[in-house]
């Protein structure tokens, strides 16, 4: 009995277009990554819905739910996430074996994705290898290769510093323009959010407390260095 | 996820805490060697009991007695079968016949008779009884001192140790140790022995005998008595020893067994006069010998009920020390048992020490885990990843142990050589690995070890990936 049910989340009602690129902000505490990890599929809500492309999550099997993170769901961290005994090919192709898809197209999706992401000739280093940036290109590619139609990005410049971090983010706002793919992007920086989303959510104590458009800057001429 | 890519990412995974996992492989082999080492040494010492048993005659020797003998075994068959008096004789054709049973190799008669033996002018009264060729590869002429008898119808005889000591005199007293049989067998090989004994000579057929007098109403019975009459002539025959035998071969046969043998042909050749005889006497005059008893060789000791049970058919008593087998079989199927389990224990430590490694490895990659997951990996991916990483260090445990095991074999059993030499007695080959054996110890081993992953594996698959990412 001794546990207290700590709503992380409590009644926050949000629709999302296909296509936004949206900011969820808040200090910590306030309930934003609880509802990532709500979008993402990791987390079950413990009443109400959240409904993503014609799916209620809270009603799939788990399953379902591996099913839905790794074909619907792309996600990037903070720490990165790479698997640290796998070179950055194997990081990045790890999806795909999820997904049961054949070695040689594998490869040929991690070069191309890498490639993307500019980590063409490091294919075969570990993460441990690389800099931070260069790792948070890499979970990127990752996140890409199964060509979701979600991104959904838990600070992923929390750990870099501000020019590799911006050149994240405009890595990240190439994907949401070119590719057309949804993003969530958690921040308690908000600088960073007006530069880049077109949406601030702002959360605090588990609900929603404001609901604002924005306009980022302009893509930077050189996209990325 | 595919096979060969969840095989090749739970190797790769093994390797990367290499010496946790190299340990635990080695305690699956250590396992998997002591399990190998147990039965094979069971199976070893079963073969070379049922090798030497084989070869010692016993147990694919069925003895064969006509109920007229009523020395029947069985008293079950002289309640149920017809009277001693009205069964058969135990005749040349009747051998025949039990010869071209199912599985019979060869059914030969026992020709043993009580005679006397004369060896540098002294006489000594013994048993002799008739070998036949096949007896060669007995086991009980092993040790022997000479050579076996170079036909069957040589004028030779092998002795029995005891017989040899009692010609030369040197019969030892109670107790003492006894001479070997290199010093008996020299001075007598090559030497002669007289062998006096009683021929039946059967009357010739061409004189009917009648009795002047008689009346001629009655010719047929008269022809009969000629016919059966028979006469008994003392005779001698020069016998050359060739061998002296260690062991006993008639080991079995008690009070009756023979110190003296001779070879078969040359046994019926001499018509000597069998205690049968007597009371056979309207058989025995014929031309067709009977025998007292017949030993038919089976060809494998597992038939011997079969070819017994045919023969009793046919109305004869049989004997043979088949229960005797089977109490044995069932005594080593009792120690290949007990050698098991033992060998078994070690591969439940082993097993111990796989779950050990795989909790150990879900703490250590907890976080790999939430990883997986967190980019799409189901629980089914992460469960047959862990259970993959069991099977394979099963697997790996398996073929190292049965390797460790053989070689733990060949040590020992070439050690144990080495000691039996010494003791001046013959190798053995006592150790025994069976193909079935190397293949199930691998299953074995994997079986092992996936059930030890099974724990393991639930508890990776049902990590909660939000918690296992909030791990550091």
């Amino acid at each position: 009995m001794g546990e207290t049910l700590i709503r992380a989340v409590d009644g926050v009602s949000l629709d999302v277009r296909s296509g936004e690129f949206l900011a969820l902000l808040g200090s910590s505490g306030s309930g934003k990554s609880s509802m990532l990890n709500l979008i993402a599929g990791l987390d079950r809500p413990t009443a109400g819905s959240v409904i993503v492309a014609d799916r209620d999550l809270a009603k799939l099997t788990r399953e379902q739910l591996a099913k839905y993170r790794l074909h619907v769901v792309g996600m990037v961290f903070q720490s990165f996430n790479l698997i640290a005994s796998m070179t950055l090919a194997e990081n990045v192709e790890l999806p795909l074996r999820f997904a049961e898809i054949d070695r040689g197209e594998r490869e040929k999706l991690a070069r191309e994705a890498l490639g993307r992401v500019g980590l063409g000739a490091r294919m075969n280093h570990r993460p441990s290898e690389l800099s931070g940036g260069e790792q948070q290109r890499a979970a990127l590619a990752r996140a890409l290769i199964n060509r979701p139609k979600l991104l959904l990005a838990d600070e992923p410049t929390g750990n870099l510093d501000s020019h590799t971090g911006s050149e994240i983010m405009e890595l990240v706002r190439e994907f949401n323009r070119d590719l057309g793919m949804t993003v969530v992007m958690v921040t308690h920086e908000r600088p960073l959010a007006e530069r880049y989303v077109q949406r601030m959510i702002f959360l605090a104590d588990g609900k929603l407390v404001d609901d604002q458009p924005n306009i980022p800057i302009p893509l930077s001429a050189g996209g990325r260095s | 996820m595919k096979i060969p890519d969840l095989t090749e990412l739970a190797l790769r995974n093994l390797r990367e805490s290499v010496l946790r996992n190299s340990l635990t492989t080695v305690g699956i082999s250590v396992g998997v060697a002591s399990l190998v080492a147990m039965l094979s040494l069971g199976i070893g010492l079963q073969q070379l009991a049922s090798r030497r048993l084989v070869r010692s005659g016993l147990f694919d020797t069925v003895v064969v007695s006509s109920r007229r003998e009523m020395r029947g075994m069985g008293r079950e068959e002289e309640r149920n079968g017809p009277t001693p008096g009205e069964s058969r004789v135990l005749d040349e054709a009747a051998r025949a016949e039990i010869e071209r049973l199912p599985n019979v190799s060869e059914a030969y008669p026992d020709i043993r008779f009580m005679t006397e033996l004369r060896y540098e002018d002294k006489p000594h009264l013994t048993m002799i009884s008739a070998l036949p060729e096949s007896s060669k590869s007995n086991d009980a002429f092993e040790g022997m001192q000479g050579s076996f008898f170079s036909s069957g119808t040589a004028a030779e005889v092998i002795l029995q140790k005891s017989f040899a000591e009692e010609l030369l005199g040197k019969t030892p007293p109670l107790g003492a140790p006894e001479p070997s049989v290199g010093e008996l067998a020299k001075p007598l090989l090559g030497k002669e022995l007289t062998m006096r004994y009683a021929q039946r000579q059967a009357a010739p057929a061409t004189q009917p005998t009648p009795v002047p007098a008689a009346p001629a109403a009655n010719p047929a019975s008269d022809a009969t008595l000629a016919v059966d009459a028979y006469s008994v002539v003392s005779r001698e025959q020069k016998l050359k020893i060739v061998g002296v035998s260690d062991l006993d071969p008639e080991s079995m046969r008690g009070p009756m067994r023979a110190r003296v043998f001779l070879p078969l042909k040359l046994a019926e050749s001499l018509h000597v006069m069998q205690p049968g005889d007597l009371r056979e006497i309207s058989h025995a005059a014929s031309g067709q010998p009977v025998y007292s008893s017949v030993s038919v060789r089976v060809k494998n000791p597992s038939q011997v009920q079969g070819v017994e049970d045919g023969i009793k058919k046919m109305g004869f008593s049989t004997f043979s020390i088949l229960d005797a087998t089977r109490s044995l079989r069932q005594f080593f199927a009792i120690l290949d048992l007990f050698l098991g389990i033992f060998g078994s224990l070690a591969l439940a430590v082993a097993s111990i020490g796989i779950v050990n490694t795989l909790v150990m490895a879900i703490l250590e990659r907890r976080r790999e885990i939430g990883i997986m997951k967190a980019i799409g990996a189901s629980d089914g991916d992460v469960k047959s990843l862990f259970f993959a990483e069991a099977g394979a260090m099963g697997v790996l445990g398996g073929i190292v142990g049965v390797a460790l095991g053989w070689a733990i074999g060949q040590v020992i059993n070439f050690g144990t050589n080495i000691y039996l030499r010494r003791q001046s007695l013959p190798p053995e080959h006592f150790w025994a690995v069976p193909w079935w054996l190397v293949a199930a110890a691998i299953v074995f081993a994997s079986v092992v070890s996936l059930v030890s992953g099974l724990y393991p594996a639930g508890r990776a698959a049902r990590l909660d990936p939000v918690q296992a990412l909030r791990y550091e």
